[in-house]
């Protein structure tokens, strides 16, 4: 499948009308801002994700990137700018908006004391789906991510890497076609890091969802992918990484990350 | 494309989708009240001390006339009881919110407001939850009291159910509403002094209301105009088969106005928006 450029989609129209993408982009992100107070976290933000594509969202920590997280997914108001998913409006059909929406915050947002089945039909019934589907389901998901066997685990009983697995598979248990994951792999492993990066760029490829990946990690994102870099609330670049580390005459991403912020290695926290 | 994606669906929600809902979110309350022992056998244990001590000690200090809905003289741990059984749901409703302000720390609220049903909807689900756990513990409460001698007629306990879920609403709709303008836990403490200790001493739970304008008319209309007064009258009455309809009015309209201020406070472009994200988020 022929992915759209992203830098070149997010300056059309994105709903379906006269939209590259013919069911509206995965999600368009237009000339949002946000401010707690006098500090402004996102400033006139826009970029677009293609249906069934992977979008690495790059910033240091500070960046603004559970800032714009919280306000897709309606967690904070809209301040100024427009978000649709796949056309819907989310200040206008918030419902709609968000059934079609999956997410992994930063922060743990699993109980702990409950099972990890009963966190999943938990979810299922927010989504309304009924308890015979939800039971299925959970026990689809728990047999992909290799949990079946841990299905009546107290979720605190899980490893960093299990719970992780276990609240990707939680957002796609009422089937999105968006999922965002804000620096999911934060306190993990390599091999956990890695297990989960591979399972979610299968989603992708497999089951045609698109992926905003937020992250501050370079060794996460790929040639190929397409990266907006996001830098004290304002994006500096957004395209496949390899156009924009052309376009920079840098060497590879790390470099041209540093020259786009005029960030010095010493200064950052990001990691080569 | 994959299976595994949605099908267009309908917009909105069927009726039996809302029902799902409903049922998950009190299924986890219960879930939760059931794995935290401690905290049903303290609900328990506060209001049973302050029957078998307080009022036992009190008894003597305290004689009460016959006001309605008593027709007889009756003992002060009899008259104490409906205050109790409203002090329980006081407990409850702020430990709910105390909860929601522990959950949105440790972002486990975020499952919940990013579900796509309506947000009003959702919270409004969490309060009957949370009303129908405090309805539970009163009903423990009667059944220990009736045992010292607190026996209200057989269709009392009938009579008051509606009362109580009503009181519950009110007072989990009030401990939302705190919730969403509380910051951090630690800042849950002065809730404890400003809200539980204020809205349960200046009522009619300890002592009736013309008892207190003897001794200060002031205090009198305090307690006259404190939505818990009538909370708990509402079940004394109740607890006699008996209506209060001033008592319903009061708690009707403090329900109805905590709920609104309660989703007007969590609704995202409003209140919810004005704070940073969690910490160590950026």
């Amino acid at each position: 499948m022929m992915k759209p450029d992203v830098s070149t989609a997010c300056d059309k129209a994105t709903g379906p009308h006269g939209s590259p993408y013919p069911g509206g982009a995965a999600l368009a992100i237009e000339g949002v801002s946000h401010s707690y107070g006098a500090r402004r976290a996102l400033d006139d933000v826009s970029f677009t994700i293609a249906p069934a594509s992977f979008t690495a969202l790059l910033g240091l920590n500070g960046a603004g990137k559970s800032t714009l997280f919280s306000v897709v997914t309606r967690l904070f108001g809209i301040q100024a700018g427009r978000i649709s998913i796949f056309g819907h409006d989310i200040r206008l059909a918030p419902g709609e908006a968000l059934r079609l929406l999956g997410v992994v915050f930063q922060p743990r947002t699993l109980d702990l004391d409950l099972s990890a089945t009963q966190n999943l039909l938990y979810h299922a019934a927010l989504h309304g789906i009924d308890r015979r589907e939800a039971r299925l389901r959970a026990g689809e998901v728990l047999a992909r991510i290799g949990l079946a066997d841990r299905a009546g685990s107290k979720v605190r009983d899980l490893s960093g890497g299990q719970m992780r697995r276990l609240e990707i598979a939680r957002a796609l248990l009422h089937r999105p076609r968006l999922l965002l994951l804000d620096e999911a792999t934060v306190g993990l492993d390599v091999k956990a890091r890695a297990d989960i990066l591979h399972h979610v760029r299968r989603l992708v490829t497999e089951q045609g969802i698109g992926v905003l990946w937020a992250t501050h990690l370079f060794d996460e994102i790929v040639p190929s992918d397409n990266v907006v870099i996001l830098h004290q609330g304002r994006i500096l670049a957004q395209g496949e990484v390899v156009r924009i580390v052309a376009e920079a005459k840098a060497r590879d991403l790390y470099s041209t990350f540093m020259h786009l912020t005029g960030t010095t290695p010493a200064s950052g926290s990001a990691v080569p | 494309m994959n299976s595994v994606i949605a099908k267009e669906q309908p917009a909105g929600f069927s009726f039996a989708q809302y029902l799902t809902c409903l049922n998950g979110i009190v299924w986890r309350e219960g879930l939760r009240f059931v794995h935290q022992r401690e905290r049903f056998i303290s609900a328990l244990v506060r209001p049973l001390v302050w029957l078998f001590i307080f009022a036992a000690g009190f008894r003597q200090v305290l004689g009460i006339s016959i006001i309605p809905p008593y027709e007889t003289y009756i003992l002060y741990e009899v008259y104490i009881t409906p205050g109790l059984m409203a002090m329980i749901q006081l407990f409850n409703g702020m430990q709910s919110s105390l909860s929601m302000v522990y959950d949105r720390e440790m972002g486990n609220m975020r499952t919940l407001l990013v579900s796509p049903m309506p947000r009003w909807y959702l919270l409004f689900c969490k309060l009957l939850a949370g009303t129908a756990v405090s309805v539970l513990q009163v009903y423990a409460f009667l059944l220990i009291a009736w045992f010292w001698d607190i026996e209200p007629p057989p269709i009392g306990y009938l009579t008051v159910l509606p009362a109580l879920v009503l009181s519950g609403l009110m007072l989990g709709a009030l401990g939302m509403l705190i919730s969403s303008s509380i910051r951090q836990l630690e800042n849950f403490a002065g809730v404890m002094n400003f809200v539980i200790f204020p809205m349960f001493f200046a009522s009619s739970a300890l002592y009736p209301l013309w008892r207190v304008q003897e001794g200060s008319p002031m205090l009198y209309y305090v307690c006259l105009f404190n939505p818990f007064t009538h909370a708990v009258e509402l079940i004394r009455f109740a607890l006699y088969g008996q209506m209060n309809w001033t008592s319903l009015a009061v708690v009707s309209s403090c329900t109805a106005i905590f709920m609104f201020g309660a989703v007007f406070a969590y609704d995202p472009s409003r209140g919810f928006s004005r704070r940073g994200p969690a910490g160590g988020e950026t």
